[in-house]
């Protein structure tokens, strides 16, 4: 098993984070993993992405310039990396980034309305979450279970109590997907 | 999954490493893509623990002159910046080496010259393995590929310091140092006592007992033929360890008939690029130095009498690959491809130049 994600959205929107979740869920699954973000000043509202891979075997370049699967959170990045999905892969976007859809036709493209569920569940940072629902519904390369002890372990204690929210973002992306194409 | 593999980014396994292997004391100050590792060692305060000291200090300069003094007391001593940092340091660089004192300098380099960018580099490749402060002086050089290379290296570079008398420098990039991957840190190790300090290190200036001669560390010599004496010490001194201290790494070289060279992270990525090379049935290798200085020439120039060609990967304008030339003598065409300032090849692209460059 392998999988090469990339996620790109804009500073701010959790990618990173988001990334470093798959990451520690991949490493409860004694999985090879690598988490390489991009760390310039597009941190700070710029666009930011990471790329992620999971392996069952050793990891050798941390750096790709194609994926089997994209996680594209604004305009910006969908101009960016739709051309770098693996024929066959899988691209996920959100549907209140992007109001320009992909075009590819040789990709399963799902759209999730993850922005606009945040905001009806008021609550904004659970964006990232719900999108990761969404990607583990399609794409189940970690349990759930391991996603919740990869939470505990990226998460500091004290943050450890918004845990079952982010456990229910999760659930919520996961009914919110739909493939499009 | 056992408990003690954790996931954390190379600049986190260099700071978590260093309190491990007892370090006495960090110092430095904050620049772009390194400043994890102090924010990380100032987040596990090891003053409170191990007591090992943690500083940031006013400049880069300061940085190193806290290095010289506390490598002069037989400390195990660290800084660690990226390049702009690092060049305002060879100064005290130069001195330490003259003044033959054990420590760890950590590079974690970015795209320059100047002030340039803070996306990764390897163009301070020249600057670490040629000198970069006056004078003839080496330090030995690790490049680590991987994060838990970084958590290793910092004790392979204490004990090399200390064994050799000499600089170590961890010669990385933001890459490595942004990246997280699995990481199994070491046992923690108690920071030795004066005692074992003075016995260890009977040159250290840690106050002088009576009934012995006082210890001197200088530089300053302004008799030149004690300081040539001096100076063939050093080289002396160099010989041996180009002779004992070579590391390297080959990866499917032996049926090759094209070896990439590339150490850190172009080395990474160059493994991606062998293995798609081998998939489309084009027999590569990847030579990986780990030593930078010491350089693996002899083994270099074993496998110039084996394959057809050689091509240098590296993230600057090619560096590495003027001492690859000297390590084949001649023997083999030896290309170069890189990236520059900041912009990171993809394993593709390197496959599209090797076969451009050597097939």
């Amino acid at each position: 098993m392998k999988e090469e994600i990339i996620i790109a959205g804009f500073g701010g929107q959790g990618v990173l984070s988001m990334g470093k979740i798959l990451a520690y869920s991949g490493l409860m699954e004694g999985k090879e993993v690598s988490w390489m973000p991009s760390y310039g000043p597009e941190q700070r509202g710029g666009t930011a992405n990471v790329t992620v891979i999971l392996s069952d075997r050793p990891i050798s370049s941390p750096i790709l310039n194609e994926y089997d699967t994209a996680i594209i959170l604004n305009q910006p990045s969908l101009a960016k990396f739709e051309q770098t999905v693996k024929p066959g892969g899988t691209l996920i976007f959100d549907g209140y980034g992007i109001p320009n859809p992909p075009t590819r036709q040789d990709i399963s493209v799902y759209r999730i309305n993850a922005m606009d569920a945040a905001t009806e569940m008021k609550n904004s940072k659970a964006f990232n979450m719900i999108v990761l629902g969404g990607l583990l519904k399609i794409r189940p390369m970690v349990t759930l279970g391991n996603v919740i002890e990869g939470l505990k372990k990226s998460l500091p204690e004290r943050h450890h109590h918004l845990i079952p929210m982010n456990e229910q973002a999760i659930q919520k992306g996961m009914e919110l997907i739909v493939k499009i194409n | 999954m056992a408990e003690d593999i954790k996931l954390m980014k190379g600049n986190e396994a260099i700071a978590h490493a260093a309190i491990r292997y007892g370090a006495d004391g960090y110092f430095g100050y904050p620049i772009t893509p390194q400043s994890e590792i102090m924010e990380t060692l100032m987040e596990e305060h090891p003053w409170t623990t191990t007591g090992m000291v943690v500083l940031q200090a006013e400049s880069e300069v300061a940085a190193i002159n806290m290095v010289y003094g506390g490598a002069g007391c037989g400390k195990r001593v660290m800084t660690s910046s990226s390049s702009p940092g690092m060049s305002l340091k060879q100064e005290g660089i130069s001195y330490i080496a003259a003044g033959e004192l054990p420590c760890l300098l950590v590079n974690v380099m970015r795209g320059g010259p100047g002030l340039g960018t803070i996306q990764p580099s390897q163009a301070d490749y020249f600057q670490t393995v040629k000198g970069g402060g006056h004078g003839d002086y080496k330090l030995i050089t690790l490049a680590p590929a991987s994060v838990q290379e970084m958590a290793d290296f910092v004790g392979l570079g204490f004990d090399l310091a200390f064994k050799h008398s000499n600089p170590v420098v961890i010669l990385t990039d933001g890459v490595i140092g942004q990246m997280m991957e699995k990481v199994v840190l070491p046992p923690y190790q108690p920071r030795l006592t004066e005692e074992e300090i003075r016995e260890k290190c009977p040159w250290a200036t840690l106050g002088k007992p009576k009934g012995r001669k006082p210890n001197i560390i200088t530089t300053l010599e302004l008799d030149s033929a004690v300081m040539e004496k001096i100076n063939e010490k050093l080289q002396a001194k160099y010989r041996h360890i180009e002779e004992t201290e070579v590391r390297y790494e080959a990866i499917l070289c032996d049926d090759a008939d094209y070896i990439i060279v590339a150490f850190g992270s172009a080395a990474r990525i160059c493994q991606k690029t062998v293995e798609l090379a081998r998939e489309q049935g084009l027999k590569v290798g990847l030579f990986r130095p780990v030593t930078l200085w010491p350089f693996p020439s002899k083994e270099l120039n074993y496998y110039a009498d084996r394959v057809k060609g050689m091509l240098s990967v590296e993230l600057n304008a090619g560096q590495m690959v003027e001492d690859i030339r000297l390590a084949v003598k001649g023997k083999i065409p030896v290309e170069h491809f890189g990236r520059l300032g900041g912009i990171v090849p993809d394993p593709n692209e390197v496959l599209e130049a090797l076969k451009k460059k050597c097939f």
